[in-house]
């Protein structure tokens, strides 16, 4: 056979492929209207940043240098000033109704220690059942005392720290936690848009018996596994080219690195994925066990991808897992292109296990075509 | 019509399910399976507790100041050290992502701290993953701190700090955040089986043209509904218990609360899940569109929008209202509550309340979209 027959082939059977995929509207609807709406609702939602957290204060110091660190805290854009309460008993209840993330308790003596050149004692009470929050809010507030130490230090009234941390963070200056999640979720969403499209497609002519005829025509089972991974692949890029466009205009996120760089990673990210969907596929017999299988890929996926927590807080043996997982490759370079300006000669080590993970599963889906598993 | 009629129908129509879950091992699988898979993976892999962080050192002036504090950073369970000479080595080194931050203390340093003059300690960070800078910011401060106190100490030193701040954080003192993730899990767990399993029944039936043959029965709207969920909530029930027994046990996360309350909520929240379940396969007749939707509405928001990681009250005042949909969200509040801080009953039932009203909504939609007719 020609090559231009080939191809026409590969043609006709991707174009069956997309129509089976886009002639029904509501499956249209689904690869349109919740990328979107998800892509819009994550990236407002996904924050690590606080800018609420819920304060009471407990003052039994009359002095002056409290009324000082009460104006402080309650001046800042971040924490919200709700109570100021008068007894030790009021505390309990505010914090175990999540009345407020965090109690300041400022002891009778501060003002008075304070202007003898002790120290002035100060408690932050602190709700730890979302500990990560407690942690944020914890260091938020031990800024603003340090600041406070500082300025009371070079007004020459007290001794301050001979010792001052000045710290710069590179690549994300003011530390906002959208850059990250964002373009965290361009990879996120294009890999459950691709997925999701090929995860069904064999499982689906299998439960409809329209994969046997497929099977004895005369196309060479390459070609089916290539018909079927072309719409997943457009689709896939397609997607996350919308996404890290409203990322760019909508989001405001900054793009440093080369978009040569990202789109091999798009493509390659785009094939592991599909090769999985499609694996996935061709072991189901059914489409509930074909979603149930997605699931149960896409779940660790995403966890273990450092799309939320760092790869590198996970125990040993668990990071050896996260190298199987494409998302955890394209994740580095999308948020690596858009923030650290990378490009090529930082990705190779990023390119390649993604490019065996597109062999390794696209050539088991192949095998699969043929040998049923039950 | 007789009550026994009736209630032999549903019999039939639960005998029917049942054995179509017994005989696709998927469901199973998605019910038992996934959850220990799950509750491995948030147990041992998720975590916000940064430890050994990988820290360049740039000291040009070794002395015995310098090499005071460098100790310090050796020491800490948090940091593993790098030196380097330049701080151009030190940058390159955080540029490949060797490095995620660097601690430079420049050549005046030790002038500096002995003429009573502040003494400047120049800190990088890579702020890519900002949450983890952040805490990487604030372990060095803490580690600086601790520094200074021993330091002033040891020259016989006066230090005086104006403010000292001694945190307290209650329910967690260890600020583990494993404590707070394993409760969020079994929320997000939950709402995967209840509402991926029914999602694809009513849509299987139709898929496969059994739907016309319900449909010349005389089951009722309702007792097709009834028919469908009971299977699936003793399922998911099953499948709560063990994943609550699971992470006490292997995670030592405490329980405080009490069981009760934990059944009974549980329960709620798993109607509401089977209902957003059954609510997508009544809507979309087809097991592709159901699937996609399953997935899309039930996993997503409940890790993203139930406040499992994400705080709520950060959120844009928009979007908060958005998570009031969420059910996750109930039960997420609920079960961290529980474990970690007992029965409080305002937050008990507040969010039952709503868990109640949303059941309500849903299972209205439900029985309103189930139509035995054909179009």
């Amino acid at each position: 056979m020609s090559i231009r027959r080939h191809l026409l082939l590969i043609i006709a059977l991707a174009i069956k492929e997309l129509l089976a995929l886009l002639r029904d509207k509501k499956s249209r609807m689904v690869l349109i209207g919740p990328p979107i709406a998800q892509l819009l609702i994550f990236g407002y939602a996904a924050t690590f940043d606080l800018n609420h957290i819920t304060l009471a204060v407990y003052n039994e110091d009359p002095g002056e240098a409290s009324r000082e660190l009460i104006s402080r805290l309650s001046g800042s854009p971040n924490i919200d000033l709700l109570y100021t309460i008068q007894h030790e008993s009021e505390i309990k209840p505010l914090i175990d109704n999540q009345d407020v993330l965090m109690v300041v308790h400022i002891h009778p003596q501060f003002s008075a220690d304070i202007s003898q050149g002790k120290s002035g004692k100060v408690q932050l009470i602190l709700d730890g059942r979302n500990s990560n929050t407690a942690m944020i809010a914890l260091n938020y507030t031990r800024e603003i005392i340090l600041q406070l130490n500082q300025q009371w230090a070079k007004n020459g009234l007290l001794h301050g720290p001979p010792v001052i941390l000045e710290s710069r963070a590179w690549y994300n200056e003011n530390l906002r936690s959208r850059w990250f999640i964002v373009s965290g979720i361009i990879g996120l969403l294009s890999l459950v848009v691709s997925l999701v499209v090929t995860a069904l497609s064999v499982a689906r002519e299998r439960e409809q018996g329209t994969f046997d005829q497929l099977l004895v025509t005369p196309v060479h089972p390459a070609f089916i596994l290539i018909g079927k991974a072309i719409p997943g692949l457009l689709i896939g890029i397609l997607e996350a080219s919308f996404i890290i466009v409203v990322a760019v205009l909508w989001f405001d996120l900054p793009f440093r690195g080369s978009i040569g760089a990202l789109y091999l990673g798009v493509f390659l990210f785009t094939l592991s994925s599909v090769g999985i969907g499609l694996m996935i596929s061709s072991i189901c017999v059914t489409q509930q066990q074909a979603v149930l299988g997605a699931f149960m890929f896409l779940v660790p996926a995403v966890i273990l991808s450092g799309f939320a927590t760092p790869i590198a807080n996970m125990p040993d043996s668990v990071q050896l897992i996260t190298y199987l997982d494409p998302l955890r490759y394209f994740l580095i370079i999308v948020r690596s292109v858009f923030m650290e300006a990378g490009s090529y000669n930082l990705f190779w080590p990023q390119y390649w296990p993604m490019v065996i993970i597109a062999i390794t599963t696209l050539t088991m889906a192949a095998w699969l075509f043929r040998h049923k598993m039950y | 019509m007789s009550q026994n009629l009736r209630l032999q129908r549903l019999k039939g129509l639960v005998r029917k399910e049942t054995l179509q879950i017994i005989r696709d091992p998927s469901s199973i699988a998605l019910a038992f399976v996934l959850p220990i898979i799950l509750l491995f993976l948030f147990g041992y892999g998720v975590s916000l507790d940064a430890r050994n962080i990988p820290l360049g050192i740039v000291v040009e002036q070794p002395d015995a100041a310098t090499q005071s504090l460098s100790g310090s950073f050796e020491q800490s369970y948090y940091f593993s050290p790098h030196y380097f000479q330049t701080i151009q080595q030190a940058e390159i080194a955080l540029k490949f992502h060797h490095i995620q931050g660097i601690i430079w203390l420049k050549q005046n340093f030790a002038r500096q701290l002995f003429s009573h003059t502040q003494a400047v300690i120049g800190v990088r960070v890579n702020g890519v993953d900002s949450n983890q800078a952040n805490l990487t910011l604030g372990y060095i401060q803490g580690t600086w701190q601790d520094w200074l106190y021993r330091y002033a100490r040891v020259q016989g030193v006066k230090l005086n700090i104006p403010i000292e701040a001694e945190p307290r954080v209650w329910f967690n003192p260890a600020v583990s955040s494993r404590m707070f993730l394993i409760p969020g899990v079994v929320a997000i767990i939950m709402t995967i089986i209840g509402s991926l399993l029914t999602a694809m029944v009513v849509a299987r039936e139709w898929d496969r043209g059994t739907m016309e043959a319900l449909l010349v029965t005389p089951l009722s709207n309702i007792e097709f509904i009834a028919g469908k969920i009971i299977p699936y909530f003793v399922l998911g029930m099953g499948s709560l218990a063990a994943t609550v027994i699971l992470a006490i046990w292997l995670f030592d996360v405490p329980f405080i609360g009490s069981v009760g309350i934990l059944l009974v909520t549980g329960a709620l929240f798993m109607l509401v899940s089977l209902a957003v379940g059954l609510l997508i396969s009544v809507l979309s007749k087809n097991q592709f569109v159901a699937g996609q939707v399953a997935i899309v509405i039930s996993f997503l928001p409940a890790f993203i929008l139930s406040g499992f990681v994400f705080d709520i009250h950060s959120m844009p005042a928009a979007i908060q209202v958005i998570t009031h949909i969420v059910p996750a969200r109930y039960f997420v509040a609920i079960l961290q509550s529980l474990f970690l801080a007992g029965n409080i009953w305002p937050i008990i039932l507040t969010n039952t309340a709503e868990l109640l009203i949303l059941l309500l909504i849903f299972s209205r939609l439900v029985a309103k979209k189930t139509r035995k007719r054909l179009e």
